[in-house]
Parts: C-alpha cells; sequence; structure tokens
C-alpha cells in the first residue's frame, strides 16, 4: 500500500498547514501538492453539488501526457538536424542523436517550469488563494514553441511576462484572455526578432563546421523566398527544422487522439480550423500569382506551426470560444487569418501565433453574438 | 473660497498635489494617453513634453479662469479650443528655436496637446468656476500629474528598450557581450500600455481607496 503512506504523510503534517499551525503562511503550498495528488476532499459550500473527479489538474495532466509524443520527437529532431548539419549523423546512434537533443531541450523546460511555478507559488500565497495549476501546461508548451537557440534568460523572462501580465493581471488561471504559452512567445518575437525568427535560430550548430550547403532555413521561411526545397512526408514525420515542438505532424496527430478520445480538446475546434486552412488555401491556390500563393494548399497543414497551434492553443479552453456555434467560427477564423498572413503577408513566415491570438480577443464577442441569437430564435418561437 | 486664503493655503497646496497622485490625470482618470503612448520612447522628449504641458494648462487654466465670468456659454468651448491652440502654438515655437532635435522627435504630438484630453478636462471641470489662482496651481498639479507618469514610462522603456537614459549608455558594453539584446518591444507602443498598466496596477495596491467597488 504505497499510496496510503503518501496519504498517511499528508494527514500527519495537515495540522502544521491549518489556521494557527506554524506553517500556516505555506498552506496553499500544501494544499497544491496534495490535490495534485489526491482528488480533494474539500466538498462546496454552496451552488452545484456535482463534481467530476476529472478535475483542472486532471485535466492538465493528460493536455500534459498528450504534449509528450511532441516532445519526444522534438528532443530526437534537435539531435537529428544537429548532426545533419555538420555531416556526422551516419556515425551516430539513434540513442546518441535523442541524447543531444534532450540534453537542448531540458534546461529551457527546467527554466520554464521553476520561473512560473515559482511566480505562482509566490501569487497563491501573496493573495492567499489555492495554487493555479494552470502552469502545468504552460510550461511545457512555452519551450515546445521556442527555437531551440533561444538564450534561458529570454525563455524565463518571457515566462515571467506571461504568468504575471497575460495571467495574474486577468486574475489567474481560468481568468486570462490570451493563451499565456502564445503570449511568451508573442513576447519573444516583438522583443528579440533576431533570436525568434530567421535561418539561424532553428538548429543548434554549437561550436561545429556546418557542411556546405546547410541553410538551417525552416519550410516555410523557405517558402517565402519562392523556394520549395523540402520533402512533404519528411515534414509530416517531422524531420525538418523548427521549434522544438511543432515540426512533426505525427506526433501532434497523436496528441490531438488523446485529447478527443478523452474528450478534454475540442474537436470542433481542430476541425474548423483545419476548415478554414483549406478553404483559404484553395482560394490562395485558385488565384494564385505566384509560386507560394500555387503551393498545394494541403501543405500548410503539415508546414510550421499549424497543426500545434490548431491542436494544442487554439483548444484551450480558458481562451477559446465556449459555445458550440462559437467553436465553428474562432476556429474557421483562425485557419483564415493563419494563412492570410503567412501567404500575403512578407514580414512573418509563419502566422499561427498571430491568428490565434487575435481571435483569442474575439473568443467573448463571438461567445456573446452567438447567446444572444439563440435568446432571440427562442423569443421568436416563444411568442403567442 | 474666502477671500483670505493664503496663496499656498492648505486647500490650495491640495490642488498641486492631489493630481500627482489620488487624482492622477493618467493613471486614476485614464485621460491623456494617446501622448503617453508616444513620446515615451526615450526620457528627454518626454521631460520636454511635460514642460510642454504643465506650461500649457497653467495659463490656459488661468486665462480661461480670468475669462470665465465674460464666456457666453454656448460658444465656451470654441472660445478654450483658441486659448490652448494659441498657448500651444506658443510652446511649439519656442521648442522649435531653442530644442530644434527633440521639436523634431516630438513632431506632431506638441500641436495634438490641443487635443489632450486633460487640458480640455481641466478647463471645463475646473478653471470655469474657480478663481484664477487656484486654476493656476489646478493646471500645474494636472500638468505635473500627466508629466510624472510619462517620465516614469519613458524612464523604462527607454533602459529596457535602448539600455540608455537621456542618451547616456546605463548598460555596460560587458553585458551585450554575454547576450544580453535590448527589448525591441519596449519601443512599440503596446508596451507602452502595458506599463501604464503596471503603474496603474501598483498605484492601486498601495492606496486601496482607489478600487471602485462595484
Amino acid at each position: 500500500m504505497k499510496g496510503q503512506g503518501i496519504k498517511n504523510f499528508f494527514d500527519k503534517h495537515r495540522p502544521k498547514f491549518e489556521k494557527g499551525g506554524k506553517l500556516h503562511p505555506f498552506h496553499s503550498v500544501f494544499e497544491g501538492f496534495e490535490t495534485f495528488l489526491y482528488v480533494s476532499a474539500a466538498t462546496t459550500k454552496k451552488g452545484s453539488h456535482v463534481r467530476d473527479s476529472i478535475d483542472l489538474k486532471r485535466t492538465m495532466i493528460i493536455v500534459v501526457l498528450a504534449l509528450v509524443p511532441t516532445l519526444l520527437f522534438g528532443m530526437y529532431n534537435i539531435g537529428f538536424q544537429h548532426f545533419h548539419a555538420i555531416g556526422t549523423f551516419a556515425e551516430k546512434t539513434f540513442f546518441e542523436v535523442f541524447l543531444y537533443g534532450a540534453l537542448r531541450v531540458l534546461p529551457a523546460l527546467v527554466v520554464s517550469y521553476v520561473v512560473g511555478l515559482g511566480i505562482e507559488f509566490a501569487f497563491a500565497q501573496i493573495k492567499g488563494h489555492e495554487i493555479n495549476e494552470g502552469y502545468l501546461v504552460s510550461g511545457i508548451l512555452i519551450p515546445l514553441v521556442l527555437p531551440i537557440n533561444t538564450p534561458l534568460w529570454m525563455t524565463a523572462l518571457a515566462v515571467v511576462f506571461s504568468v504575471i501580465i497575460a495571467k495574474e493581471a486577468f486574475g489567474g488561471t481560468g481568468m486570462n484572455i490570451w493563451n499565456p504559452a502564445l503570449v511568451a512567445r508573442a513576447f519573444l518575437f516583438f522583443a528579440y526578432p533576431a533570436q525568434m525568427s530567421g535561418d539561424s535560430v532553428w538548429v543548434r550548430i554549437g561550436n561545429e563546421q556546418v557542411v556546405d550547403g546547410f541553410s538551417g532555413a525552416t519550410p516555410l521561411g523557405m517558402a517565402l523566398n519562392g523556394v520549395f526545397d523540402y520533402n512533404i512526408w519528411e515534414a509530416f514525420w517531422g524531420f525538418i527544422p523548427g521549434s522544438i515542438g511543432e515540426t512533426s505532424t505525427f506526433a501532434i496527430l497523436i496528441g490531438a487522439a488523446i485529447l478527443i478520445i478523452t474528450g478534454i480538446g475540442s474537436w470542433k475546434i481542430m476541425l474548423a480550423t483545419t476548415l478554414g486552412a483549406v478553404v483559404t488555401g484553395l482560394l490562395m491556390n485558385a488565384f494564385a500569382v505566384n509560386d507560394y500563393m500555387a503551393m498545394p494548399f494541403w501543405h500548410h497543414l503539415i508546414l510550421g506551426g499549424f497543426a500545434f497551434g490548431a491542436v494544442f492553443m487554439a483548444t484551450d479552453p480558458v481562451s477559446a470560444a465556449q459555445t458550440n456555434r462559437g467553436k465553428w467560427i474562432y476556429g474557421f477564423l483562425i485557419g483564415v487569418v493563419a494563412i492570410v498572413i503567412r501567404v500575403l503577408n512578407p514580414a512573418y513566415p509563419e502566422g499561427m501565433m498571430l491568428a490565434i491570438l487575435l481571435m483569442n480577443t474575439f473568443a467573448p464577442l463571438i461567445d456573446y453574438y452567438v447567446v444572444e441569437g439563440n435568446i432571440r430564435k427562442r423569443l421568436k418561437r416563444a411568442a403567442v | 473660497m474666502s477671500e483670505k486664503d493664503a496663496l499656498f493655503s492648505k486647500k490650495n497646496l491640495k490642488l498641486l498635489t492631489d493630481p500627482l497622485s489620488t487624482q492622477n490625470p493618467i493613471t486614476v482618470q485614464v485621460l491623456g494617453i494617446c501622448s503617453a503612448l508616444a513620446v515615451t520612447v526615450q526620457v528627454k522628449p518626454a521631460i520636454v513634453m511635460s514642460i510642454s504641458v504643465i506650461i500649457v494648462t497653467a495659463f490656459a487654466n488661468l486665462i480661461i479662469s480670468l475669462l470665465r465670468n465674460s464666456i457666453p456659454n454656448r460658444i465656451r468651448i470654441i472660445v478654450q479650443l483658441v486659448v490652448v491652440a494659441s498657448l500651444v502654438i506658443l510652446v511649439d515655437q519656442v521648442l522649435k528655436a531653442f530644442v530644434y532635435d527633440v521639436s523634431k522627435q516630438l513632431s506632431v504630438f506638441v500641436g495634438l496637446i490641443i487635443t489632450n484630453c486633460i487640458i480640455m478636462g481641466r478647463l471645463e471641470a475646473f478653471a470655469l468656476g474657480n478663481k484664477p489662482w487656484p486654476s493656476f496651481l489646478d493646471g500645474i498639479g494636472n500638468g505635473a500629474g500627466y508629466g510624472l507618469i510619462l517620465i516614469i514610462v519613458s524612464v523604462f522603456r527607454e533602459l529596457l528598450g535602448a539600455g540608455s537614459i537621456m542618451g547616456f549608455q546605463l548598460i555596460p558594453e560587458g553585458f551585450y557581450n554575454f547576450g544580453y539584446v535590448n527589448n525591441g518591444l519596449m519601443v512599440l507602443s503596446p508596451m507602452a500600455l502595458i506599463t501604464v498598466g503596471i503603474i496603474i496596477w501598483v498605484h492601486r495596491t498601495r492606496k486601496r481607496e482607489l478600487i471602485e467597488n462595484k
């Protein structure tokens, strides 16, 4: 009965954290850890008394699990790109390649979690509320959407900005308007453009010598310049340069399956986003005046951060639209805006981040009109 | 107000100090935000802008207060605009004559002092109903309250965005060699809005009476 041992530990130490106890100031930390391991025993005081055992912490953990395939593949791909860039890939074993990437990705992950959870704990203490578990997901998302060469202090700064400005200022988990992970990325994107875009940030080189003909540009970055030098199946499996977690559409689809089967991610939003991109991509193809506009529409779904954004970012239950019809509109417009930014804006090769942030802003408005429309429809029916 | 009020009586001093904190035009009344975003990239233009606004609010308040009994109510806005516009043109010409480079940086925003909500607001709310001396003080106080926030915001923006203050490099070269990079977002106007937001947050946390109860 191993689990019981942990339970006894919590029971033994609980009195110290209750009101009047020695360690009362740290009660939110205690509570945070206890509810992390066990379903909370607290009962509701008023309102609805039926509670699902899948509470916020359980929800978040499933999203983290769904992200694990992309994380593991991202680690492998970092090594894959590195050894290809310096031309020694053929001599390396699978394990060496993976280890190289894992050792480069882990520090970013640790920095993100330590800084983010540190701020969450501090705010929980100061404001006297429970620890917000929302950061469990943001903490893994933030490193996954950054290029591998992002300096760690930039990651830390982005985490500070996103947790304080995008989340705590609005009232903590569940109150934020924008997806915190995307705010972190947007912050870095505008604050340090040289470290967040271009051809030299996606592949870790270290002090090695690169082989002739190595460019390091992402397929989208090249496509913007009219060069289409990629194999779409390689891109689907993920062997292309890009942010750590975004390259493998296959790994993302595994995550999508987990989210949809458990009912945690909204399949409506994922499908609507894809539809939006497909429709816009077809329109671009139909009216193509340059090579980029003529790029087959379905390549857009595979390249860049589209799949990652559609599955893990757009479906964020807090910042997405809440109503069913709203989700269709919200998702569809994300797809439309993302492709429009990609193809028609020469400054940004990727538009998924900005598209999701923009539609996050409009999600409450979409919901408002959906609800109003529903009320009007019902009133009409009720009229004698 | 009684005739015997001393020049710097408690009441008059309050007119000067209230706008610095509890009645701050930017952080409490949320007026004049537009120019606060535009001219705070560097400290020097922010200081010049603050002084210009202090002068215009103070003298506009004084003149309107002197005229307050003879302005027909229906055309008072036009009269106020004429007074403010004349003052702004004066300030603009002085800036062009003595600090031409800053004047060029501020470009259209000096002219736009005319449309600064703080000035019209103080004229309407205070100068039209009070004597010249208190109006003058109220103008200085509100201009200074505006300038205070402008300068705080610009210090953060110039320090983090360009690594300097008033053009003097403050962040040592060694930092850059170690990989420190200036924050490009601080130079863009959204960050001014966020900085003002953080100042409002801190201000309200320190002065809890500012938090309105719904």
